[in-house]
């Protein structure tokens, strides 16, 4: 087991310096000025190179990488242009503001999705099954951003039962888990949760109807056993790869999503990355993509690690 | 097999409990501070502007964090809706230009004005703010607010205090201009900064230096009628009201104001209908008639906030006639214009309006008239079966760039009628922001004809020099379609070094009818800036203006 976490964790490095080496390109690749949000239009040229050189943007992009790989190594991810605060501060309580969204919403998609697609796989073909299945088909296909806008049309325009956005009544850092707070997470929760919900459910469902097709469930029931008996044997089986089916929408909810959390102005890794994308503030973007892939990385090495303690035929293969 | 879902039971008790969560959160939505009388705000920027005295995020950054905390030399008149907005004094009673030497300026400051940390407002603080922005040696130097300061007070080189309440500004030419560039220099407090960098820990000067700034932008000190009270990143801005503030007509009448960044239309929207705030900017265009059934007022007013189709003289353009540029201005139909827009547009007749100090009565009148446009295309050569050909940059969306595609589009086919056939080139609003600097000689222009970015027309120099000077050609400014002679270079040069308020504005008058005159321009739209309001918002003056000024508003 120990060998196994320290090969992971080896892997784990080339992909972190890849990630942060196409992190660094893209955000460099993609057309516009990286001063547009302290420049304005007029600027002299001038002023335009005098500016490009105080922030370093007049170096080559190997110096520029290299400089910035070894400062990000250190935990230092430089300050946004836009802001002049630390990009670290920054990204981490973006962090801290999606992780709590993501929470919730994991909690509903995850319980949902799971008890959908349960249904569904163990009453294969009966109404219940396609009214599963519809639900989740329903989850994947529909665009999360407009379910967001016509739930905030209904519930915060119409209704006016919840908030339409913002992240409590007197901003994150004053967060408490009462309702004043909670009722501002509900309707971004909800709209993030559908997604994972409907993948989720699909593939436990996948996975039940195989299970429960499979004959040593025959031979179960031959030697008596309950249908409860029989349902803990389902879940022990189909729990691994509905880990890694998790484990893997855990990571795009840490993510954040742009579109959900600009149309709820939720201020988190979503709504940051927007604002970084529109000011075109490099340092920023850069910091928070690579903050968010480095969750990826880590998120798969723990999923692995619970997988292999779950069945340690996967640590021997 | 036994079933496992729950029964029909279950499923109407949580629905039941669904409707009781549900409840509680409606009663308990009241808004906070209730109290105090505070008015909430949706911004359309995606962040909060910079707080630390000279804001980012365009003019939506002077509007919301700059004037309402901070005081320049020189304000904007910001108290009527039915004339132009000029220049007044501000932390400035009284300014003149040396006689003998036309580059120096005294500025009188007005007395007895504190900062929000009670520091005094002098010369001092003055020279300081000038050198934040200019002088590299300055410990305070920061080059995060060059940017956007510099290059809207072009010419302005030093400050030099002369008394505790005089100032000299040195400006590297004659330039009349002056004045009204400095309505973009707010001034921080000196001593309120010098605490903060006493207290910050770094290992060199420019390193205390920036994190004093950093701490200065969350716990800030301007002298304007509202105080900065709380700010939480990305996220919202409080300020209190300023009972000590120098101007009495400007004393805030309301006790707090709440900026909340929140960049999509929807969402402000439904921010305003289920009472979150108070007021927003910018609402989506498709729910103003809802916006205005439910009891909400919407206020708009033309701005010097141009909508315009910039026009190429590099050599091969179609635009080098002038009967083809006076034809094309001839062919939209601006009226139509509005109506899709839902009445959210001015119609132009110039890059500033009819009344205004800079009209000077152009002969050419810009109007809705296809029968002279296709007469002067028939003499410019053009025709039916043989149109026009012409290609325009244009963004998809953009801060500024109003409905672009829909628009666009509207005009494009307005303009068939006289026989021009265009092209869009739609790219992506940023990349079309920086190629307005390259200009449309560069390949970034990729062959096009004209392009089209809005712009603010508040001071001259932002208004019309960037666009007809020959020393503002490409990459220097603006003047990306190459437009300028002799003649413009001199009326720009007579309307610099005319120092009297009246002869500065005649000059800029004829200049402006001039430009009118000969068109480098399709004057499409003026933007009239719609925000939305709660009822119970009062005392809203909706100036000819991109500002807005908060402190004479109340809320019941």
């Amino acid at each position: 087991m120990i060998e196994f976490l320290i090969r992971r964790v080896i892997y784990a490095m080339p992909i972190m310096l890849g990630v942060a080496l196409v992190c660094f390109a893209l955000v460099h690749l993609a057309p516009g000025d990286p001063l547009v949000s302290i420049l304005p239009p007029d600027a002299s040229q001038e002023l335009q190179q005098k500016l490009r050189a105080l922030y370093g943007f007049d170096r080559s992009y190997p110096e520029q990488f290299v400089s910035w790989i070894a400062r990000a190594l250190q935990g230092d991810l430089g300050v946004s242009i836009a802001t002049s605060r630390p990009v670290l501060d920054e990204v981490l309580k973006a962090v801290g503001n999606t992780l709590r969204l993501a929470a919730l919403a994991t909690l509903i998609g995850f319980i949902l999705g799971s008890l959908f697609g349960f249904v569904a796989g163990y009453f294969q073909n009966s109404w219940v099954d396609k009214l599963a299945s519809l639900t989740a088909v329903l989850g994947v296909s529909v665009p999360h951003y407009w379910l967001g806008m016509v739930m905030v049309i209904v519930f915060s325009s119409q209704l006016m039962w919840l908030p339409a956005s913002g992240a409590g009544p007197s901003g994150s850092d004053l967060w408490q888990w009462n309702w004043e707070h909670i009722q501002h997470m509900v309707l971004p929760a909800l709209t993030m949760s559908v997604i994972p919900m409907g993948i989720i459910s699909r593939t436990v469902r996948a996975l039940v109807a195989d299970i429960l097709a499979q004959e040593f469930v025959m031979g179960l029931r031959a030697k008596g056993l309950t249908d409860l008996g029989i349902l803990a044997h389902v879940v022990k089986n189909a729990a691994p790869t509905a880990l890694a089916v998790m484990g893997l929408q855990l990571g795009y909810l840490l993510g954040g999503s742009i579109l959900i959390e600009t149309v709820f102005a939720w201020p988190g890794t979503g709504f940051l990355l927007n604002s970084a994308i529109f000011q075109r503030d490099l340092p920023l973007l850069q910091g928070t993509i690579l903050v968010l892939a480095m969750f990826f990385v880590v998120l798969n090495m723990l999923v692995d690690m619970v997988q292999t303690l779950l069945d340690p035929r996967i640590a021997r293969g | 097999m036994k079933r496992m879902i729950p029964s029909s039971q279950w499923a109407n008790k949580g629905l039941q409990l669904v409707l009781a969560v549900a409840a509680v959160g409606a009663t308990t939505m009241q808004p906070s501070h209730a109290q105090e009388k505070v008015l909430r705000i949706a911004m359309t920027a995606a962040d909060i502007p910079r707080t630390l005295g000279q804001p980012d995020q365009g003019f939506e950054g002077n509007r919301f964090t700059g004037i309402p905390m901070y005081d320049a030399l020189t304000h904007w008149d910001l108290s009527s809706a039915d004339k132009a907005s000029v220049l007044i004094p501000g932390l400035a009673t009284s300014w003149s230009v040396n006689a003998n030497d036309k580059t120096k300026w005294t500025f009188k400051l007005r007395s007895g004005v504190k900062f929000h940390d009670g520091s005094p407002f002098n010369a001092d603080a003055v020279v300081w703010n000038v050198q934040k922005v200019l002088d590299k040696d300055a410990v305070h130097f920061d080059a995060s607010q060059v940017g956007v300061t510099a290059s809207r007070m072009p010419t302005l080189r030093s400050a030099r205090k002369i008394d505790d309440l005089t100032v000299e500004l040195t400006t590297s030419e004659p330039d009349s201009f002056l004045p009204l560039n400095l309505t973009n220099l707010f001034m921080a407090s000196p001593s309120h900064w010098q605490k903060k960098f006493d207290a910050a820990q770094g290992a060199t000067p420019a390193d205390k230096s920036k994190l004093a700034w950093t701490a200065f932008a969350s716990d800030a000190a301007g002298s304007g009628p509202f105080k900065m009270a709380r700010f939480v990143p990305r996220e919202r801005l409080e300020l209190v009201a300023n009972k000590d503030y120098w101007d009495a007509k400007r004393r805030p009448k309301v006790d707090r104001v709440v900026m909340l960044p929140m960049p999509e239309a929807n969402s402000r929207t439904a921010a305003l209908l289920s009472g979150q705030v108070d007021w927003i900017e910018a609402p989506a265009p498709d729910a103003m008639a809802q916006i205005r059934q439910r009891g909400f007022s919407i206020y708009s007013n033309p701005q010097p906030h141009v909508w315009p189709w910039q026009l190429s003289f590099a050599p091969g353009s179609p635009w080098l006639n002038k009967d083809v540029r006076h034809a094309a201005n001839l062919c939209v139909d601006r009226e139509g214009l509005r109506t899709l827009l839902g009445g959210m547009m001015g119609v132009p007749k110039g890059t500033v309006p009819p009344g205004h100090p800079w009209w000077g009565n152009p002969k050419f009148d810009i109007r809705y008239d296809v029968k002279e446009a296709q007469a002067l295309m028939q003499k410019a050569g053009f025709s039916a079966s043989k149109p026009l050909k012409a290609k325009v940059q244009i963004s998809a969306s953009g801060s500024g760039q109003m409905q672009p595609l829909p628009m666009n589009e509207f005009v494009q086919q307005s303009l068939k009628a006289c026989h021009f056939d265009i092209e869009f080139d739609v790219i992506e609003w940023n990349t079309l922001f920086t190629n307005w600097r390259q200009g449309a000689k560069d390949a970034s222009a990729r062959g096009a004809h004209a392009i089209n970015v809005s712009f603010a027309a508040m001071d001259p120099f932002f208004a019309m020099v960037r666009f007809t000077s020959t020393k503002t050609f490409p990459p220097v400014s603006n003047n990306w379609g190459y437009f300028g002679n002799d003649e413009f270079d001199k009326l720009i040069a007579d309307a610099r070094s005319t120092f009297d308020d009246r002869g500065r504005d005649a000059a800029l008058a004829k200049l402006h009818a001039r430009i009118v005159e000969e068109a480098p321009f399709i004057w499409i739209a003026h933007d009239v800036g719609p925000r939305a309001m709660s009822a119970k918002v009062k005392g809203v003056v909706q100036p000819r203006s991109w500002f807005i000024d908060i402190a004479p508003m109340s809320i019941d």
